[in-house]
């Protein structure tokens, strides 16, 4: 490539500094309004610096709407939901890679892949039925439960899994170690790249869920963040784009700490995936 | 079998959460709402009326259906083809052997952190008629400044590009790493025979990316079917007059707005066929790939 000299190197860089912009400048425009004035935002030319008001419109968002419970209840659900759906994953996974064939296992491999066949808008009328007869209206656990199986993780980990030197169960066998005191002594330390991965992701999908927990909680303690910001955006006659920014940074923050925290992870287990084919 | 353990009863314990799991909440709801779809059911009795294929005929017949199939058909292939030409080309260039390339990998992935929702709100912020630099920057380059979100073809574009925003960095990702399974011998090998820079791409590069790019076509569709619901619900409400009233927003309004149930289901069971011919196209053309979704 070194023969392409300095107008390609030049050139490579400006567009991928101009992709870049693409990518990051809505969220750093959105940063910079939501420290501003309601007057600042409509001045004429455009502020560039960053105001001073953001703690104010930030207590403006959190009075309107509750931003301290709609935080709450999210950061609940997507830890919950992550979390969950590492464990089932994991155990699913184990026990499709290291136990003797047994009766049903080709079955149960099917019903979890159809959970791919059948994301919530294929079923939802019969799924808020079902929560209506449970009791479960207005609650964490319709918000948790039915998301905890994952077709995604328990793939994720099955292939992984089976990339292991079958000499390192052997080992815990012969040693006389239970599969149980295997998984969580040997193979989870080893699997750590994936479990941040599918934490990520996960965590990311839950926070970031709008329409189920649009229609399943009615009540105001039990909102979550993301429909908060739709009622800041409705509350407005002419939108007030700075009090509307400071709930969305809340909205946004910590799905971008999460995924600046774990990126190399994500990637690396894509990079992982890719290879194996 | 080496380094398999003998346990006959401790699998099964270990399966049990998943399969109760999807079973309840999964695949008994997805009958139901295959058998529900066959009903017309009164929104204040609850009660159901067995009105056989007569919901499907309904929804076919209807020309706001019909539209809302158009719309969503639009807009995912304008996130599909815009969003995957643009994400090709930052991957292709951001996979050179070049130095100070990997800044540009880290931060292009942070709109995949946000929801559509937030997506929305920031984008109808960029576009907003009288501050947003969106709209800024158009009229110094053309002289026009609609009220974008009034105005029904450019509401589309709108909700198309903030669409695709979010998942350039998902699509970034995925075909770095494809393009990493691409032999650098190979493509070296080729230039020294003489072959440009465009031909190396067609010939040797696209076509090892093809099962990539097969995985981010159904990944980007799927999205475009089922992931949009917050990001218009934020910034159009379907509207102007309809111009975004993509399927999933339709089915929200008949089955939770109308309370109309069993028209709801047959919508339900339509997006279903929808799926069905997605992934099956999937495992046909991409093998078994991980889904991240």
């Amino acid at each position: 490539m070194a023969r392409h000299g300095w107008g390609a190197l030049l050139g490579t860089h400006a567009l991928l500094a101009l992709a870049t912009v693409v990518a990051v400048f809505p969220i750093l425009y959105a940063f910079q309004v939501s420290t501003l004035t309601f007057q600042e935002v409509f001045a004429f030319p455009p502020k560039l610096a960053p105001g001073h008001a953001f703690l104010a419109n930030l207590a403006q968002a959190w009075e309107r709407v509750g931003l301290g419970t709609l935080l709450l209840n999210s950061s609940v659900i997507a830890l919950t939901v992550a979390l969950g759906k590492m464990c089932l994953a994991v155990m699913a996974a184990f026990a499709f890679t290291y136990f003797r064939d047994f009766p049903g296992k080709g079955a149960c491999f099917v019903i979890i892949l159809i959970t791919h066949m059948l994301p919530l808008p294929v079923r939802i009328v019969p799924t808020f039925q079902l929560m209506e007869t449970l009791g479960w209206v207005n609650s964490y656990q319709a918000l948790t439960i039915p998301f905890f199986a994952s077709a995604t993780g328990t793939l994720l980990f099955r292939q992984f899994f089976l990339t292991m030197p079958p000499a390192l169960s052997e080992a815990a066998r012969v040693d006389g170690a239970g599969p149980l005191v295997f998984l969580v002594r040997i193979l989870l330390p080893l699997s750590a790249n994936n479990l941040a991965a599918l934490f990520m992701v996960e965590f990311l999908y839950m926070w970031n869920e709008y329409l189920w927990p649009l229609i399943i909680t009615s009540s105001n303690d039990m909102r979550v963040v993301q429909v908060g910001i739709k009622m800041l955006v409705a509350t407005d006659a002419q939108a007030e784009w700075n009090v509307i920014m400071a709930g969305v940074v809340a909205a946004m923050a910590p799905p971008l700490i999460v995924l600046l925290l774990l990126q190399r992870s994500f990637v690396r287990s894509i990079s992982l995936g890719q290879e194996k084919g | 079998m080496e380094g398999r353990f003998p346990n006959r009863i401790l699998p099964y314990a270990l399966l049990f959460p998943s399969i109760a799991i999807v079973v309840a909440f999964l695949i008994v709801p997805s009958l139901q709402a295959l058998r529900l779809a066959f009903f017309e059911v009164s929104p204040f009795t609850g009660r159901g009326l067995f009105v056989g294929l007569s919901n499907f005929r309904v929804l076919m017949e209807s020309d706001i259906y019909r539209h809302s199939l158009e719309i969503t058909l639009l807009i995912a292939g304008g996130i599909v083809l815009a969003g995957m030409t643009a994400s090709l080309a930052v991957a292709v260039l951001a996979s050179q052997p070049l130095r100070g390339l990997g800044v540009y990998r880290v931060a292009i992935l942070w709109p995949y952190a946000l929801s559509p929702a937030v997506a929305g709100t920031i984008w109808a912020l960029l576009f907003d008629p009288s501050t947003g630099p969106a709209t800024l920057l158009i009229r110094a380059l053309t002289g026009l400044s609609p009220n974008w979100m009034m105005n029904g073809t450019y509401a589309v574009w709108v909700v198309v590009i903030a669409a695709a925003w979010k998942m350039l960095g998902f699509n970034v990702v995925f075909f770095l790493a494809g393009l990493q399974a691409v032999p650098g011998e190979l493509r070296e090998a080729a230039q020294v025979d003489g072959a440009g820079a465009a031909r190396v791409f067609w010939r040797i590069t696209f076509p090892i990316l093809s099962p990539i790019t097969f995985f981010l076509f159904v990944m980007n569709s799927l999205y475009a079917f089922f992931e949009l619901f917050g990001l218009i619900d934020v910034m159009t409400q379907g509207g102007p007059g309809g111009a975004t009233d993509i399927l999933i927003y339709r089915l929200y309004q008949d089955a939770f707005i109308s309370a109309r149930w069993g028209m709801g289901s047959a919508q339900s069971i339509l997006l279903f066929v929808m799926v069905g011919i997605l992934t099956a196209l999937q495992f046909r053309f991409a093998g078994r790939r991980v889904f991240y979704g």
